[in-house]
């Protein structure tokens, strides 16, 4: 299991340091600032073996994270669990930097002494932790008998990651449906590989303990009850559902239920969650397209034209889209003209960017540059990295839709329709890029 | 609030006015104090001279102000064990704290102080806390059991502890039971043999309750220990399984993998026609490929995995190529891992695609990766045939690039086609060579020095290339030294004359000027087998190299199954078994994969009959590249089933040693080249020396050797020396009268591993004889001429002429009546005659026929005794150790000697060119002039022959 945890600043000085177990000595604290952080070599793994001591590593803007090992222990739940660790620091101080960890360096400690025990980690909820470390750390001493029982059976209990109750005035619930579209293009605009990677997200304010079901326009449960219902319907329904290459839940979502049932049934979090993931490849509205053309004039010059065609309902706005061409490294000078929106050369990052702020869907737009190259006796080729490509559109490009949202509580006095639901479709570009 | 104020305090005499704040009045001036310490302790400064002072902070009711303290008290108690008892009493009175959270606390941190006195203090806390009524104390109590067995394993055993510990197994709180079992794997791993985690279906189906309701951790506890057990049955094993698949859609990666590891072990049980195998290979790709979408360093472990389970089972992601394609951000961690896959799972129907990415990659910026993507080309060449050509092609653009580096991996793995493909893409020789001078790896170089040894015949100045490697040939690394040694001895045996002194000068470098031993070891090989027996030399160094297999860098089937058993872990990461990087006895049982009975270890894909690897045999495990080069007489490659010449031992080495000692490589040169002149023809200068037997045992034979040779010949301490084997004299074969006025007279003899033909040509007729040449008939064992028959002069009337043909024996064999039989012809302008002649069986004895004393033993019980045969040699009046010289130059060789009754037994070996060894033992009474002599082998046919071999050689 994990035999210590580190958190050092960009300099390699450690500002937390929590060590539990006997074989892990205080060197190892040095041994990864000096073969790690001060290594001079880009860093090649995120696992580092030093003398027999396995080092993992997460680094969140300048601060590493690391958690040290000496036996065989499960990697994977080591990396997640650095990742909740920044999760749940994130949700109690924000960003994760040098003057925050610092800051908050007792909060800090009192959260790995809950969270990991003997280096196994327990119940990492923030909603959880919340109830029972707090910032005021007097306060913990001011719960009644009952309150600590309460805590305590929910940081361990089936539903660790809710409290029982809780009363809201008003039943609210936002659903977003955040997807990132991903593609790779060849020049020639034939597709390499496409992919939406989706993530419900959701903010509930419910009171009580409410019992949740969640639909969407899932290609085999559409298909399912397309048997039972009217032909008709199916064929109608058929059209619209997408097949899901494979999705995944939030703890509080019962797995065996969607495995036998297909159906997402969940006691919710109180505040913001991420309810699942998914993934699709198949039917993608690919929300643009770009057509790169570059020429070489001569040794010393380049013409780049890059055409880019919105493709969707034209009544839909994208926004906040980001052409980014990259340029050779020997460029002296270049020169822009676009038709919408501002084009800049940055020199510092080797590439024109072209923002456009809005753009309607069924439209066009196109960007020439002549970048004039210096003379160099490099043999070796560009490597004309792809253009990529960053935006926003309102709707989902997989065609996920929610189909319903149904909140049941039995105790409680309100129903289904007294809940206010809000559902939004967010899709972003992801890693969206053309070769060229 | 900030208290980043607390890590700026440098102030001199810091530790006294930290001590003066610790014993303050005031609450918060203390709590601040605390702080500072505990500020100071995360920085690395040594504070433990506060201790009795933090201490003293313990009794409080803050609970933040406790914490702190704890913190300080589990780094320094270690240090100042004494004091440490100070805290032992608010220990248990915490223990009994009407808070549970405080309860846990104290049991918590009581368990992370390592010294003895406070742990025995822990047991009765402890003990209480394992029944608390509420689950957090219990969930923390039962992981300080763990803690107290590494602190002092007696004590938990003699307390009971663990058995409380496994009652908490069928706690009614789900993380409770998550706890106790991480607890209990824990410390089963210290004793592999106790059966403390009693994995049975009542505890399974206890723990699969339990993981549908704990924690994302807890899930992955239960996981890992589920993967230990065993099922009792392909049902069992189909029910757990069913019962783990829903944590395949879990958001947490570890809870995921984890599961997979429980299918992929469990899966080995099931049959595979069974419908739910095919069913849960299906539901294994999606979550494996979902893993691609979370954070970089959870992709690396991911592929790490897959790069695994694709060697295991290929048949679960083999549509899936287009998820390992390289993304331009991914960090190059996830691209070397993503290539290695794509190279795993390339196969024909997607080749053109990977080809198309992979020669995107070698544009790339990074060395590393770049030089990765060119290696991966030439692998798709070797693993599918259909885009060999394709792959060989964009290897040549790639080339032209004229990159350094790319330049010398394409060189590297295009010598890896030419082994896969030979005698197909050898036009690319000349863009290669082009490429020389650019190359400064070693493995470039060797990889080039091989192309050009193993084509010398193609290169025209293959002798140049080589000689501009050696001139700097001890600058060079090991591998590149082995590989121009072995080229320059193929180039000598396929152009001998041009490069006889290169041959000299690369044997003395490698023999007398290299402190490699490994080098130096070759050097000699290779020396005395030019010196002894040139036609096996060629056997050896020019025989055809076995086919690589397309599977490179694959892992080892023994270790696959056991990293199978660790998928998630630390070793699937690194690839290596536990052992191999944890110390003491942790983890280090090796686990295996324990297959259904019956269908045992194979991998199978399910659909049978489609094409995946269902009829291919398990691909052989190459080693990786560096050691491909290494080839030992180019044969290592072999894998061990392959029979190879077998590499000379010393004892057949006699010849070729003496004229090392004696006369070095002059004797080398001009002793050898002559049968190799023979034998590679064409050399007229040549074949004039063959009547007069060259000096076998020069008479410096006693001439002190030169240093660290001595070691190397086991001349042998009993045996006496040979006196030169006897060698029948020449009979008429073909008389004048039958043969047109030709005679030939003629016999065979055995000189340095080589058997000749001698014969004397005389013509007796009036006519000129000319265009002479020679052939065989099938024979028992397999003779053949080595070369051509070497008389280039016209024979003129009443002139005689002496010709020795060197044999080899590897032509055509067919058993002939008697086993010795020859049938020849002889063909001059005149007409073609044919003769038959009987050549002694002693020709085919080779030089290394001793046996092992204790291998002769064996063998001799092992042969069947029908197959022994007994004969009686009359009128021999040598003494034993007489007979046993004489046998011995013919290459019978004494292994023992025993005497019984004034009866001197003699067992002796001797092994024929096809492998064949004659056991035997000879019976020799002093003042008896009849010998017995008893013969075993495994082929009793020869019996006959070697029998009368023994009287010729005994009475001559």
């Amino acid at each position: 299991m994990i035999g210590g945890l580190f958190i050092y600043n960009h300099k390699g000085e450690v500002l937390i340091s929590r060590v539990y177990r006997d074989d892990i000595g205080r060197n190892a604290v040095d041994a990864f600032r000096v073969n790690v952080i001060h290594a001079r070599q880009q860093v090649r793994s995120p696992v580092t073996n030093i003398a027999r001591t396995s080092f993992f590593h997460v680094k969140r803007s300048n601060i590493w994270l690391a958690a040290v090992t000496k036996q065989n222990v499960n990697a994977t739940m080591v990396f997640e669990f650095l990742y909740k660790m920044c999760d749940v620091m994130a949700a109690y101080f924000g960003k994760i930097s040098e003057e925050n960890v610092k800051n908050n360096f007792v909060l800090i400690y009192e959260l790995l002494d809950e969270i990991l025990d003997f280096g196994y980690p327990q119940n990492s909820e923030t909603g959880a932790l919340k109830t029972f470390i707090t910032q005021q750390g007097i306060k913990s001493q001011h719960h009644t008998k009952e309150e600590q029982t309460q805590i305590t059976s929910q940081v361990t209990g089936q539903i660790g990651w809710r409290r029982e109750g809780i009363k809201y005035r008003r039943n609210e619930l936002f659903l977003d449906v955040l997807e990132s579209v991903n593609l790779l293009m060849s020049p020639q605009g034939q597709v390499l590989s496409a992919h939406v990677s989706g993530r419900v997200a959701m903010k509930s304010y419910l009171s009580g303990m409410p019992e949740c079901k969640f639909g969407m326009n899932d290609k085999i449960v559409i298909d399912k009850q397309g048997k039972t219902g009217s032909s008709e319907d199916a064929a109608k329904s058929g059209k619209q559902s997408i097949a899901i290459d494979d999705c995944t839940f939030h703890q509080c979502v019962r797995l065996s239920k969607f495995d036998a049932e297909r159906s997402i049934s969940f006691i919710p979090p109180d505040g913001d969650y991420e309810l699942m993931r998914y993934r699709t490849t198949k039917d993608i509205i690919l929300p643009f397209r770009v057509i790169p053309l570059v020429r070489e004039v001569g040794r010393t010059k380049l013409e780049v034209k890059v055409v880019i065609k919105s493709n969707f309902k034209s009544s839909l706005l994208a926004q906040k889209i980001e052409v980014r061409i990259p340029t050779p490294l020997n460029t002296s000078g270049v020169q822009v003209i676009c038709m919408k929106g501002k084009a800049k050369y940055k020199a510092s990052e080797n590439a024109i960017v072209w923002k456009v702020k809005r753009m309607a869907g069924m439209k066009e737009s196109q960007i020439s540059a002549e970048i004039e190259l210096l003379p160099t006796n490099d043999k070796k080729k560009w490597a004309r990295p792809p253009i990529s490509m960053n935006f926003e559109v309102p709707f989902a490009p997989s065609g996920l839709k929610v189909r319903y949202l149904k909140v049941f509580e039995p105790k409680l006095n309100y129903s289904d329709h007294d809940v206010i639901k809000w559902v939004r479709y967010i899709g972003r570009s992801g890693i969206y890029e053309t070769r060229c | 609030m900030t208290d980043s104020k607390y890590f700026t305090t440098t102030k001199k005499g810091e530790i006294f006015e930290l001590k003066a704040e610790l014993n303050s009045d005031k609450k918060e001036k203390k709590k601040e104090a605390v702080k500072k310490v505990i500020a100071s302790m995360t920085v690395g400064k040594d504070v433990s001279a506060l201790f009795p002072d933090v201490v003293n902070c313990m009794q409080t009711d803050n609970l933040e102000l406790k914490k702190l303290v704890y913190l300080y008290l589990m780094n320094y108690a270690k240090s100042q064990p004494d004091m440490a008892i100070m805290a032992v009493n608010t220990f248990v009175k915490d223990c009994e704290d009407p808070n549970p959270l405080i309860r846990a606390l104290a049991v918590r941190t009581m368990g992370c102080i390592r010294v003895d006195k406070i742990t025995e203090y822990l047991c009765e806390p402890l003990r209480k806390c394992l029944k608390d009524e509420d689950p957090y104390v219990r969930k923390t109590a039962a992981v300080c059991v763990a803690k107290l067995h590494d602190i002092n394993a007696q004590l938990v055993e003699d307390q009971g502890f663990l058995d409380t510990l496994k009652d908490l197994i069928s706690d009614s709180n789900p993380m409770v039971v998550a706890n106790a079992v991480a607890a209990l794997s824990e410390i089963a791993e210290s004793h592999p043999n106790s059966n403390l985690l009693d994995l049975n279906p009542q505890t399974i189906n206890k723990l699969l309750t339990a993981l549908n309701e704990c924690t994302e951790w807890g899930q992955i506890f239960i996981l890992d220990c589920l993967a230990n057990y065993t099922p009792r049955d392909d049902r069992e094993s189909q029910s757990i399984c069913e019962r783990v698949t829903p944590r395949l859609s879990h958001a947490n990666s570890a809870v995921v993998l984890s599961a997979v590891k429980v299918l992929m072990k469990f899966m080995e049980m099931l049959p595979k026609d069974l419908d739910y195998y095919g069913t849960l290979l299906k539901k294994l790709a999606p979550p494996l490929v979902t893993l691609l979408s979370a954070e970089p360093e959870l992709q690396y472990v991911a592929l790490r995995n897959i790069n695994l389970i694709v060697q295991r089972r290929p048949e679960i992601l083999k549509h899936e190529m287009k998820v390992f394609f390289v993304k331009y951000n991914d960090p190059i961690y996830v691209k070397l891992e993503k290539l290695d896959i794509m190279i795993r799972l390339a196969s024909q129907a997607n080749i053109a695609q990977v080809l198309a990415e992979l020669k995107e990659y070698a544009t790339e910026v990074d060395v590393d990766f770049v030089r990765k993507a060119v290696r991966a080309i030439g692998r798709c060449a070797i693993k599918v045939e259909q885009s060999a050509e394709r792959c060989v092609s964009t290897l040549l653009d790639l080339i032209q690039t004229k990159v350094n580096y790319v330049v010398q991996e394409a060189i590297v793995v295009i010598k890896d086609i030419f082994r896969k493909y030979p005698n197909k893409y050898e036009s690319v020789i000349a863009t290669l060579c082009e490429n020389l001078d650019s190359l400064d790896e070693p493995e470039a170089r060797a990889a080039m020095i091989w192309i050009v040894g193993e084509y010398a015949e193609r290169i025209d100045n293959a002798d140049e290339l080589l000689e501009s490697f050696l001139e700097g040939f001890h600058d060079e690394s090991t591998q590149v030294q082995l590989q121009l040694l072995t080229a320059i001895v193929k180039l000598f045996l396929k152009k001998p004359t041009e490069t006889q002194e290169l041959v000299q000068q690369v044997l003395s470098l490698a023999t007398q000027d290299s402190d490699n031993p490994d080098l130096r070891d070759r050097g000699y090989i290779y020396w005395r087998l030019l010196s002894t027996d040139p036609v096996a030399a060629k056997e050896v160094v020019l025989a055809e190299k076995p086919l690589i297999s397309e599977e490179t860098d694959l892992i080892e089937p023994t270790l696959l199954e056991e990293l199978i058993c660790h998928i998630g872990t630390l070793a699937s990461v690194y690839h290596k078994p536990p052992s191999a990087f944890v110390e003491g006895s942790r983890g280090v049982q090796h686990k295996r994969l324990t297959g259904s009975a019956g269908s045992g270890e194979s991998v199978e894909s399910p659909d049978n009959g489609s094409a995946a690897g269902v009829t291919e045999p398990p691909p052989a495990v190459i080693p990786s590249q560096g050691d491909l080069l290494g080839d030992l007489l180019n044969l290592d490659l072999t894998p061990p089933t392959t029979t190879g010449p077998p590499p000379p031992t010393s004892s057949g080495m006699q010849m070729g040693a003496m004229d090392l000692l004696g006369g070095g490589l002059d004797s080398l040169i001009g002793d050898e080249s002559e049968p190799l002149g023979g034998d590679l023809g064409g050399n007229s200068a040549m074949g004039t020396g063959f009547g007069a037997p060259p000096a076998v045992m020069p008479a410096s034979f006693n001439a002190p050797a030169s240093g660290g040779l001595d070691d190397l010949f086991d001349l042998g301490g009993g045996v006496g020396m040979p006196m030169g084997a006897f060698n029948p004299p020449k009979t008429v074969w073909l008389p004048a009268m039958k043969a047109k006025g030709l005679e030939i007279l003629g016999t065979f003899v055995r000189r340095g591993g080589v058997i000749q033909m001698e014969m004397n040509l005389t013509n007796k007729a009036m006519s000129v004889m000319t265009d002479f040449a020679i052939q065989f008939n099938r024979n028992s064992f397999g003779l053949a001429p080595a070369g051509p028959l070497q008389i280039l002069t016209p024979l003129s009337p009443n002139q005689s002429i002496e010709a020795a043909l060197p044999l080899s024996t590897v032509g055509p064999v067919m058993k002939m009546e008697p086993l010795n039989n020859l049938q020849v012809a002889v063909k001059n302008n005149i007409d073609v005659f044919y003769f038959s002649c009987q050549y002694p069986i002693s020709m085919l004895f080779v030089e290394d026929g001793k046996m092992e004393r204790q291998v002769f033993l064996a063998t001799w019980k092992d042969i069947p005794n029908e197959n022994e045969a007994q004969f009686q040699i009359k009128d021999c009046h040598l003494n034993s150790d007489a007979a046993s010289n004489k046998l011995q130059s013919s290459n019978i060789f004494t292994i023992a000697k025993r005497t019984v009754e004034g009866q001197d037994m003699l067992y002796q070996s001797m092994k024929l060119t096809n492998g064949i060894w004659v056991l035997a033992e000879l019976r020799v009474q002093t003042g008896n002039p009849n010998y017995t002599i008893s013969l075993k082998c495994r082929a009793p046919e020869v019996s006959q022959c070697v029998f009368q071999n023994y009287e010729t050689v005994l009475k001559n």
